[in-house]
């Protein structure tokens, strides 16, 4: 088998893999099969390295590097895993579920959400730094969906998907650190807002209970981004 | 078009116009003493200057460096002001708290004894051991004018640059003269400028941060404000040697009169031919404009910068790309700090050897500090790198005020460290500051004394950070929250040691997982306050007892996370 024309060889967890030039390490690392745990990463929409879930080794970096942001060079050798990063990967995943209300019992996405998926993955058992518990609003104004700030890791695919593939930019975040939050146009409540088309990629895309869609109960509660990788390539290709 | 001869024309113009206004009362109009009302104190020696009929000018200008002792008035007798040699000429006098009341006796002692009471002794060594390189024309020259900047010797270095180097002879005298950015980081601004001026593509910008942040810090806003011109020159000479001809001066909104005086110096670089298109007759253009900040202490960082020019908002992204390769409007980037082009000019005009014999063997050249806290001298001060410590904060700040003791030393702001007393000796350079458990940062130096609780003191940086955070990666926003939470715990006389284990892997991991460095350092003030005085720690958690009497520790258990 000969490599693609400006194919990079590089080693990843002591594996000869190659990539494509310009392919990040997160997704020649999925296409050799490498667990590389993220959240704010979604296949189809622009990375913004945001929740550091996928912050990888790399032999003579300084630092921690994003897997979905970095590409890969010829001859880098990455780390995927060890007990450092799984310890962060953790302490990310405890710092989330203390930031806000995150209870999966009563929450709508209980079974059917990212972030408690990735913190049973990453062998999350108890959380050691304190709930915060702010207190939240939750915005059911719109129609057919509900956002619920309650539930929101600020991943920002909302924001992403709205700008990038519906074209509408409704989505935004407010404010700063830990008050910072996702709003609709100019924080109107989401019922109100003149931008957004009620195209529902939003909802699909949100990897928790943030925002989801009304009247949807057991297993239909369920999210489906697939459309997103279809619709990015039949862009490109058209 | 403007030329060498008629540079000289300007200069000849300028001190012939001083010489005849005879002796020259400064008064400092810079933010410190503005805030003293300075502007009153202008306003009545100007008024008894006239009615006395003496023969002397008054004059606004920039900051003289000993805020402490604000408003700040100088009187060069007019022998001075004509003198060739500076050294030999009667020397100027400096008077301090100057009051409007004041007006008449300075005006009446032109000719005679200076005033006592107001009298600052010059030769103290708080002048005496500083090396003003940066600062040379803050206090002597009206920022408002030009001309006087010209006169000083300004846009010389840029004038022969442009009609006699080419760009990459800029950008090998700047590399050779070892300056590093003064922003904080201590990056070679010749590798930077080299990276730029290689990188490929037909537009390039250059971008003075000028959105100074850090607590206690106004070094920039003050060489701003004091000596605009050289700012300006600093960028244009970057621009020619990167190749850009667009630029924008990125200044924080809450620095008014810094956006005005370096709006009076756009528009009088414009008029002289030294701005705009063909500079100085040569095919050289550089348009500069510029942008406010609005408030958020993360636009300093580059990358986050460059996203509110854009008018996106501003969060950082990971590097790379460096802006050097991809920045603003995705094209090749020269961003630097308002003191590393402060220092450009002066490099160019006195050449690479003289500028890299002043300094250590990795830091060259001076570094300019804000002073403040528990020192008995405070303000604006530019001293060579590689000064002690010690030297700072008991020569030049005279030491903590009596009754008190040293304690430790704040550099580098919320991403700097303490330094106790025992590491005072250690001379200020980047990497020493750095293995000392701080960094240089960009120029705030806080003094503390006996009456400062270290625990509150990384407790009140952290709260810093954690509404300063942008709120963009999970560590940084979520990760300082929790890490002010806990030394909250700490202060209150309410926590335990596994909060202060929680709070140890706390820093560990917001540090090296954060996306930008206000994360990445953010834990900074913590662990040396924790390398230094963890005994202070300690005795908040095991005594329930602030050493230092600060911190109110609750003796009934408070109410824990509610």
């Amino acid at each position: 088998m000969s490599a693609a024309p400006g194919a990079k060889t590089f080693v990843i967890d002591g594996v000869d893999a190659s990539a494509t030039p310009g392919q990040t390490i997160l997704s020649a690392a999925r296409e050799h099969n490498i667990f590389i745990p993220t959240l704010c990463h979604l296949e189809g929409l622009g990375d913004v390295g945001a929740c550091r879930l996928c912050l990888v080794e790399v032999k003579g970096a300084r630092r921690l590097l994003p897997a979905c942001t970095t590409r890969v060079d010829e001859g880098m050798e990455v780390t995927t895993n060890s007990p450092r990063l799984a310890d962060y990967r953790q302490m990310t995943m405890q710092l989330l579920f203390a930031e806000r209300n995150h209870v999966c019992s009563v929450c709508v996405a209980n079974n059917h959400c990212e972030m408690q998926s990735m913190a049973t993955t990453l062998g999350m058992t108890h959380v050691e730094v304190p709930y915060r518990f702010p207190a939240l609003t939750v915005d059911a104004s719109h129609e057919r969906f509900t956002l619920d700030h309650n539930r929101c890791i600020l991943c920002t695919r909302c924001v992403r998907v709205c700008s990038e593939i519906e074209g509408a930019h409704t989505w935004d975040v407010m404010g700063r650190g830990i008050q910072s939050k996702v709003i609709t146009d100019l924080d109107q409540p989401w019922g109100t807002s003149e931008t957004c088309t009620s195209c529902g990629k939003c909802v699909q895309v949100c990897p928790t209970g943030a925002l989801f869609q009304k009247n949807r109960t057991g297993e239909r509660r369920g999210k489906d981004p697939s459309f997103l990788p279809y619709l990015r390539t039949m862009r490109e290709e058209l | 078009m403007m030329s060498h001869e008629e540079l000289e024309q300007t200069t000849a113009k300028v001190q012939q116009e001083q010489r005849a206004a005879g002796d020259r009362i400064n008064v400092c109009v810079a933010a410190g003493c503005l805030s003293l009302h300075s502007d009153a104190v202008q306003k009545s020696l100007t008024d008894e200057a006239k009615k006395s009929g003496a023969r002397c000018s008054v004059r606004g200008v920039g900051c003289m460096g000993l805020c402490s002792a604000g408003p700040v008035v100088s009187h060069e007798p007019a022998q001075a002001v004509a003198a060739e040699d500076k050294t030999t000429a009667q020397p100027t006098r400096l008077y301090g708290g100057v009051q409007p009341g004041h007006a008449a006796k300075i005006v009446a002692s032109l000719n005679q004894e200076p005033v006592r009471e107001l009298a600052i002794d010059t030769a103290m060594p708080f002048f005496a051991k500083q090396t003003k390189i940066v600062l040379e024309n803050s206090g002597s020259i009206n920022p408002e004018s030009i001309e006087e900047y010209i006169a000083a010797g300004g846009y010389r270095a840029l004038l022969r640059a442009l009609h006699e180097m080419t760009p990459a002879e800029v950008v090998q005298e700047i590399s050779a003269s070892g300056l590093r950015g003064r922003g904080g980081a201590g990056y070679p601004t010749g590798l930077k400028w080299a990276t730029v001026a290689r990188a490929a593509g037909a537009t390039k910008y250059v971008i003075c941060n000028a959105d100074e942040g850090d607590p206690g810090a106004f070094m920039d806003r003050s060489v701003l404000e004091s000596d605009p011109h050289r700012v300006l020159e600093g960028m244009i000479l970057a621009a020619y040697a990167v190749g850009a001809s667009q630029g924008y001066i990125y200044l924080r909104a809450e620095y008014p009169l810094a956006v005005q005086r370096l709006g009076v110096a756009i528009r009088e670089a414009k008029r002289m031919g030294l701005l705009g298109a063909e500079i100085a007759g040569t095919r050289m253009s550089l348009h500069l404009e510029i942008r406010l900040g609005a408030g958020a202490f993360v636009c300093g960082e580059e990358t986050a910068l460059i996203a509110s020019i854009e008018g996106r908002r501003g969060t950082p992204q990971p590097r790379p790309p460096y802006p050097a390769e991809s920045g603003l409007w995705n094209s090749p980037t020269l961003i630097n700090n308002v003191e590393t082009y402060a220092n450009v000019s002066p490099i160019l005009a006195r050449g690479s050897a003289w500028y890299a014999a002043q300094g250590t063997a990795k830091s060259k050249g001076t570094k300019v500090f804000a002073l403040s806290g528990k020192a008995r001298n405070t303000g604006l001060i530019e001293v060579p790198m590689g000064m002690t410590l010690r030297e700072i904060i008991f020569d030049i700040g005279g030491g903590v005020p009596a009754g008190h003791t040293f304690k430790a030393v704040q550099t580098g702001g919320p991403s700097g460290g303490c330094i106790p007393e025992s590491l005072l000796d250690i001379p200020v350079d980047y990497d020493s500051l750095m293995q000392a458990g701080s960094i240089m940062g960009s120029g705030g130096m806080i003094v503390m004394d006996d009456s400062s609780c270290m625990v509150s003191v990384a407790r009140f940086f952290m709260e810093f950070c954690m509404s300063e955070s942008c709120g963009k990666c999970v560590p940084c926003r979520a990760g300082t929250a929790q890490m002010h939470g806990l030394l909250t715990r700490i202060t209150e006389g309410v926590a335990t040691h596994r909060d202060l284990d929680l709070l140890v892997r706390l820093c560990e991991m917001v540090g090296a997982t954060s996306l930008c460095g206000l994360g990445q350092t953010a834990p900074n003030p913590v662990l040396s306050t924790l390398r230094y005085f963890k005994n202070e720690y300690l005795a908040h958690i095991e005594d329930k007892h602030c050493p230092a009497g600060v911190c109110e520790c609750a003796t009934t258990p408070a109410e824990v996370n509610a």
